[in-house]
């Protein structure tokens, strides 16, 4: 290497990462790698009955097993005002039960102990007499009549229901389907899963008796205001709380939340005055933390004869468990559902939404997408492909007539969105002409007139990501913009400090590269720092794919800040007026004479050393950017597969992805994020799903219930791109880290009711499993 | 009990309880912190480490009956500065993102091509499906581990020069 160039490792680079080092060697920090002196490990007790009184609580037994430090219960935190915590939709949650649980897998009372297996031999010792009663596990029984309240406790709460809410403009919508020639309409279960990242949840909570000072190493994805939340609960000093997230093992939403654990442990530290370990095991993960979706849908798509889309009606019934956690901007509760209208330019629309509280686990977080986007994509792209097969117009043409046109930009949808850019049948075209539509056309008749089965499913999403415009987007209260802040050293060499926090999308390699292409120091030079409250600047976090949008954003800004102060600093060195002086990457020269020339590199050390009168030293800033708007990232799927009549089984051919996420920072990096959003999307399609039976019991509590994709039955993809950027955005990038959740679902199972739609069936719910397959043909009597 | 194991060529010991499973020990005992937990099921890999050589889940085995093996855990796949041509090739192939899969996914991709230099696709899926990884959608992986599989041919072409062109961290 040595004899080669270095990289400069720009922006539009596909440099490899700078993580990796540690990574590869074993090296990486993660939470359950985090051990302090005198640590003590906790275990929770969690309710095996979804919906049961609690008449006592025993801890004699489990206070007395070996290693047995101490045990917690909701009346012990109730007694520091700790049994009940806000949640990030400014609803409360039981931190540990004292009157009910009121899903299984809830939190009831936890053991600290000087190891983990006496922790978890003690647990078991907790006498807990529950008084059981009868559970709600669906929005259609907790609205029904005689369902048991759930949340009693809760002043003036009279039934299970939590909000009804509104977006559009009813009669406009009303009007327009009075005058359609067809409405086609769909009712589809977009079910319960799990973001289920490889490393669970968990917190080491290190209290200092001394001076007070909480230091509390989460798995957060959102450091930040997670240290505010706590400073809210806990009543404590936010100055004196520290939170440090080391290397985080996936999050995809997961780890946004403040759970019940990390309150727990940390008042443990707070008592005990020993730092305690919370680590989840996986079935505590997959019945306790942040689900996602589970949103029971119906859509109505009003189109003229021509096929031309008129209006859209949406209504849906969110499941959000027995406690209203779902983690979105206070203003929007059921997230951005109204963003429905997708890529189509549908004149009128009006959605509604009802959330209801279950005996199921709370927490409805955006499993790796924008705050409920995903859902409404899969909504509109499972109705249009519906539409496409009653009209009898093919869907890709139909897609084409309805899409909003690249000279309509900035566009706004009739639910209230601005779209920022996008050229949608540039995308549909190139993903058309990569997968080879019209030749699978063709062998999709042969094979018909075969009686096979094959499926082409196409999916032409559209996302709104980057929250947000502080003026409209906020957690609790607390603007979403994002933060960054640049030191650079005397030598040239710069340190980056970032609000948001990675948790394996790259961020310490491409945020590097931003200052390589804006302030022209190679991104070896450029170390990123991040996820630690006391030594980086605040920010709301990473999640939303609002990281390159917002902190992204920040750190092209305060580049271009530093870039003016050096241009002051060349202009003294070099003796020129500063509009005299030409910047190209890294260097200054005089207009007219470039070889009076100052690096970037010379103008850090004249920074400190050699400064004109009147200029503070130094070279270092710090920015909050507030987007002026949300990003629009978009995108065409297009999915071949094949159906076995006899089994029900699916195979997926071939994948074809074209994203559209404005400009890429790293190629690599970001197909990357789209190969592991199109598998993620592969599961949710065919193989994940949490349920629950009649008593609120969890079905899907381990990974060998909750089937995550493994190498075997994961399809290979293929990535294209067009490039649209984003006309706000500083150096035009959009996020992508979740266009391929969002978007691919629909495209998997439109392919399967592709291949089915021969004999008339419209829907099958998400998991597309075989044995449901099976099931459809088996009604139609095809396979007997 | 006692227990004794070879990790990474160096002789351990120590006295531990016989519940104790082998994840643990290597984790909490040993403090050798790259070897992972995922689920606690043997459904997710994270934990996999080599016992004489073959893939072993560490969190379905006792630490007492690794005792007489040979153990080889992600600390103890490169040679000093010089990586494994596996890492070499996750690192060159974008095969990792969060990481957390990554020791279990280096130790069997090495382990396959030990028994099988020139694994086609099949091969190669066949060998990770045991191990689950969230963040990549395993085709970098694929690649990854054809990468190394390319390294280790022009290593043993070539034994007296050293393959290491991009070994991340190292000098450039």
């Amino acid at each position: 290497m040595s004899v080669e160039a270095r990289p400069h490792g720009g922006i539009g680079e596909s440099i490899k990462r700078k993580e990796d080092a540690r990574f590869l060697r074993g090296r990486g920090n993660y939470l359950d790698d985090v051990s302090l002196p005198g640590m003590l490990h906790m275990t929770i007790l969690r309710s095996p009955h979804a919906h049961a009184r609690i008449r006592s609580v025993d801890t004699s037994a489990a206070s007395a097993a070996p290693g047995v430090v101490a045990v917690v219960t909701g009346e012990l935190m109730a007694q520091h005002g700790l049994a009940w915590m806000p949640t990030l939709s400014g609803d409360t949650q039981a931190v540990l039960a004292t009157d009910k649980v009121r899903f299984q897998g809830q939190e009831v009372a936890a053991v600290v102990a000087e190891s983990r297996y006496a922790a978890e031999d003690a647990v078991g010792l907790v006498q807990v007499d529950y008084d059981v009663l009868p559970a709600v596990t669906s929005p259609q029984q907790a609205r029904g009549p005689g369902a048991p309240l759930i949340r009693d406790e809760k002043e003036g709460q009279r039934d299970n229901h939590i909000y009804h809410w509104e977006a559009g403009d009813r009669a406009a919508t009303d009007a327009a389907f009075a005058q359609a020639d067809r409405v086609v309409s769909l009712a589809t279960h977009y079910p319960r899963s799990h973001p289920a990242p490889l490393e669970t949840c968990g917190i080491v909570a290190d209290v200092d008796s001394v001076t007070g000072k909480a230091t509390l190493y989460m798995t957060s994805q959102a450091p930040h205001a997670i240290r505010t939340v706590f400073a809210m609960v806990a009543g404590l000093p936010e100055h004196q709380i520290r939170v440090i997230s080391p290397d985080i093992g996936g999050g995809f939403g997961n780890k946004v939340p403040v759970y019940p654990g990390y309150v727990v442990a940390t008042a443990a530290s707070l008592l005990i005055g020993r730092p305690v370990k919370w680590v989840e095991d996986r079935n505590e993960n997959l019945i306790s933390t942040g689900f996602a979706r589970d949103f029971h849908m119906t859509g109505e798509l009003a189109l003229d004869a021509g096929g031309r889309m008129l209006a859209l009606r949406a209504h849906l019934d969110s499941d959000n468990g027995a406690f209203f956690a779902d983690a979105q901007p206070s203003k929007f509760k059921a997230g951005l559902f109204h963003i429905v209208t997708g890529s189509y330019d549908i004149p009128a629309a009006h959605v509604t939404a009802d959330g209801y509280y279950t005996n199921k686990a709370p927490g409805g977080v955006a499993y790796r997408c924008s705050f409920r986007v995903t859902e409404a994509s899969y909504l509109i792209e499972r109705l249009v492909t519906n539409a496409a097969i009653e009209l009898g117009i093919d869907q890709a043409e139909l897609r084409l007539r309805n899409f909003i046109p690249p000279e309509a930009f900035p566009y706004r949808s009739a639910t209230g969105w601005e779209y920022d850019s996008g050229d949608y049948p540039a995308a549909m075209h190139l993903a058309l002409e990569k997968v080879g539509y019209q030749d699978l056309l063709r062998e999709q008749a042969e094979r018909r007139e075969r009686g096979e089965l094959m499926g082409i499913g196409l999916a032409s999403f559209t996302e709104v990501v980057g929250a947000g415009p502080g003026k409209d987007f906020d957690i609790l209260g607390l603007r979403m913009f994002d933060s960054a802040e640049l030191r650079v050293h005397p030598t040239g060499k710069a340190v980056l400090k970032l609000g948001v926090k990675t948790q394996g999308q790259g961020h310490e390699t491409t945020f590097a590269q931003i200052v390589a292409s804006e302030l022209g120091i190679p991104a070896a030079d450029v170390e990123v720092q991040h996820g630690d409250t006391d030594n980086t600047p605040y920010g709301l976090g990473t999640y939303a794919s609002r990281s390159t949008p917002t902190a992204g954003a920040a750190t092209a800004v305060v580049s271009r800040k530093l870039r003016e102060k050096a241009r002051a600093l060349a202009a003294h060195l070099l003796e020129a007026s500063p509009d005299d002086l030409v910047w190209e990457r890294g260097r200054f020269s005089v207009r007219g004479s470039p070889d009076r020339v100052k690096t970037i590199q010379e103008l850090s050390l004249a920074a400190y050393t050699n400064l004109p009168d009147g200029m503070e030293a130094g070279l270092e800033g710090v920015t909050y950017y507030d987007p002026p708007n949300m990003t629009f990232p978009f995108g065409t799927y297009a999915v071949v597969v094949d159906v076995d009549r006899g089994t029900g089984v699916v195979k997926v051919r071939r994948v074809v992805a074209v994203d559209d996420c404005g400009v890429r920072i790293n190629p690599m990096i970001v197909e990357g994020q789209i190969h592991g959003g199109l598998t993620e999307g592969f599961g949710i399609a065919f193989t994940e799903l949490i349920t629950f039976d009649q008593d609120g019991n969890c079905i899907g509590s381990n990974f060998m219930d909750y089937l995550l994709p493994t190498s075997w039955e994961t399809p290979s993809f293929e990535c294209h791109a067009t490039v649209t950027p984003s006309p706000h955005h500083p150096f035009g990038a959009k996020g992508v880290g979740e266009s391929a959740t969002v978007g691919s679902p629909a495209a998997y199972v439109n392919a399967v009711i592709d291949a089915l739609s021969p004999y008339g069936i419209t829907n099958i719910d998400m998991p597309v499993t075989s044995d449901r397959v099976w099931a459809a043909l088996r009604s139609r009597g095809v396979g007997e | 009990m006692n227990v004794t194991v070879d990790v990474n060529g160096q002789e351990r010991s120590a006295d531990v309880e016989p519940r104790l499973l082998l994840v643990d020990f290597i984790r909490d005992h040993l403090r050798l912190t790259g070897t992972h937990i995922g689920c606690d099921t043997s459904s997710c890999g994270a934990c996999t480490v080599l016992l004489d050589g073959e893939p072993v889940k560490s969190c379905t085995m006792l630490a007492v009956q690794a005792g007489g093996h040979e153990l080889t855990t992600v600390e103890g796949l490169a040679r000093g500065a010089e990586l494994d041509p596996v890492q070499v090739g996750f690192h060159e192939e974008h095969g990792l993102q969060c990481g957390f899969c990554t020791p279990g996914m280096l130790l069997v991709s090495a382990a396959l091509l030990e028994r099988n230099p020139q694994p086609s696709e099949a091969d190669i899926r066949w060998a990770i499906s045991g191990n689950i990884c969230r963040c990549t959608g395993y085709v970098n992986i694929v690649k990854a581990v054809q990468h190394a599989a390319g390294l280790r041919a022009a290593r043993a072409a070539a034994p007296t020069e050293q393959v290491t062109a991009g070994a991340p961290g190292g000098a450039e």
